[in-house]
């Protein structure tokens, strides 16, 4: 169920050169990755959850959700196994799952080589693999204030809506589904 | 989503990506005077809401993002595959539904876009389809908005590719050829003006490839 990614040691370093002292340099990791793998918490394949998804942490998902997820200032991974039928609020989103809801991704949205998407996207940058399928939209909003940008997510967090699909003017297909207390209800 | 159109859905992205026979992915570069009237129509002045209506086209939403524009995204042939939207009929034999259908695809509210990709999806997509889906493109697309589409010549032969079309500049193509559709059928001029017969102008530009590329204005 949840559980905090054990803390991973560097297996980069050649073997000849471990004991040294190395001197700082640019890691060849990009800088997302390496934040990723922070304390991030862990929701594997067999779990799923119906209900609204929050937290204060970045978060790895390989199970299933229905609902919502809001993780305004942390990352979110959906894993290759991960099924969310959710809107999705988060700093970063990245995507290899399938997900069926908009997504809003403050910073950046990513939508990995074996991604399914069905929904909006709004993020500031976004990132498609080649081979990700997309239905939906993607409106690239332009940076702004961070404040402002936190009293959006805030709101929108608040708001508390349920999952919704949109069309182009947000008056289409709509289906809205009831919350309840999120219940974790592991596959047998 | 239904697991089989799921796993036919991964089949057909692994093909477009790296066909079954093992060879790389056909890709050809090509001009096009379509696009180019096209891009004059979008535009980079002012925002616009666009219609990608062919295969996930990483290099067509990044641009058209990158303009500033809105883009909408929708594979209709493929969503065309998946079974939820077969039924049966009284005497036995399975049949697409097209209200199943778009009750779930092209749902705009009316005059909501500028501009529509269809590529050549009208020569592959199914017969039922076909006209239901230029009428919800009329009444989505905005008075003065733009289609493009790409319809073959009978020259091109009933073995005629499906295509990804990836955008590389004005008026460049960068074209992949996807194993997994069957021409459906050769639109002649006729059928085509009949096709967009609700809309304000057709313009037909040929090309030396066995397309006709045609620019249709609501």
């Amino acid at each position: 169920m949840w559980k905090s990614t054990p803390d991973t040691k560097p297996t980069t370093t050649p073997n000849n050169t471990q004991s040294l002292p190395t001197p700082a340099r640019p890691s060849l990791e990009p800088v997302r990755s390496k934040e990723f793998q922070n304390e991030m918490a862990h929701i594997g394949k067999s779990v799923i959850i119906r209900g609204e998804l929050s937290g204060s942490e970045d978060l790895y998902l390989d199970g299933e959700v229905e609902g919502n997820i809001s993780l305004l200032e942390h990352n979110l991974i959906v894993g290759p196994n991960g099924r969310v039928r959710a809107n999705i609020i988060a700093k970063d989103v990245v995507v290899h799952g399938k997900v069926d809801g908009n997504i809003q991704g403050h910073d950046r949205v990513e939508l990995k080589k074996s991604a399914v998407l069905s929904g909006d996207i709004s993020t500031q940058r976004i990132v498609i693999e080649d081979g990700a399928f997309f239905k939906g939209a993607i409106d690239i909003r332009k940076e702004s204030g961070k404040s402002d940008s936190k009293k959006e997510m805030a709101a929108a967090a608040s708001a508390g809506t349920g999952y919704s699909s949109s069309s182009a003017s947000g008056g289409g297909v709509s289906a809205q589904r009831s919350l309840v207390d999120a219940k974790f209800e592991p596959k047998i | 989503m239904a697991p089989d159109f799921l796993k036919f859905l991964r089949g057909s992205l692994k093909a477009g990506a790296a066909p079954a026979s093992g060879r790389a992915p056909i890709r050809s570069q090509r001009s096009s005077s379509g696009l180019k009237e096209f891009s004059k129509h979008i535009g980079p002045e002012e925002p616009r809401v666009i219609l990608d209506l062919g295969p996930t086209s990483p290099t067509n939403l990044m641009r058209l993002t990158g303009m500033g524009h809105k883009v909408y995204n929708e594979d209709l042939l493929t969503a065309s595959t998946d079974p939820r939207y077969l039924v049966k009929r009284e005497d036995g034999k399975v049949d697409l539904s097209p209200q199943d259908f778009f009750a779930e695809s092209l749902v705009f509210d009316e005059a909501s876009l500028d501009a529509v990709l269809a590529w050549d999806l009208p020569d592959y997509l199914p017969e039922a389809l076909v006209k239901p889906m230029v009428d919800r493109l009329h009444r989505a697309l905005r008075p003065g908005g733009v289609l493009l589409g790409f319809f073959h010549t009978r020259e091109a032969g009933s073995e005629a590719p499906y295509h990804r079309y990836h955008i590389t500049g004005a008026e460049t193509l960068d074209v992949q050829v996807v194993e997994k559709f069957k021409l459906a059928r050769v639109f002649n001029n006729r059928h085509i003006e009949n096709l967009f017969h609700d809309f304000k102008s057709v313009k037909f530009f040929l090309a030396r490839d066995h397309f006709r590329e045609v620019l249709v204005v609501r």
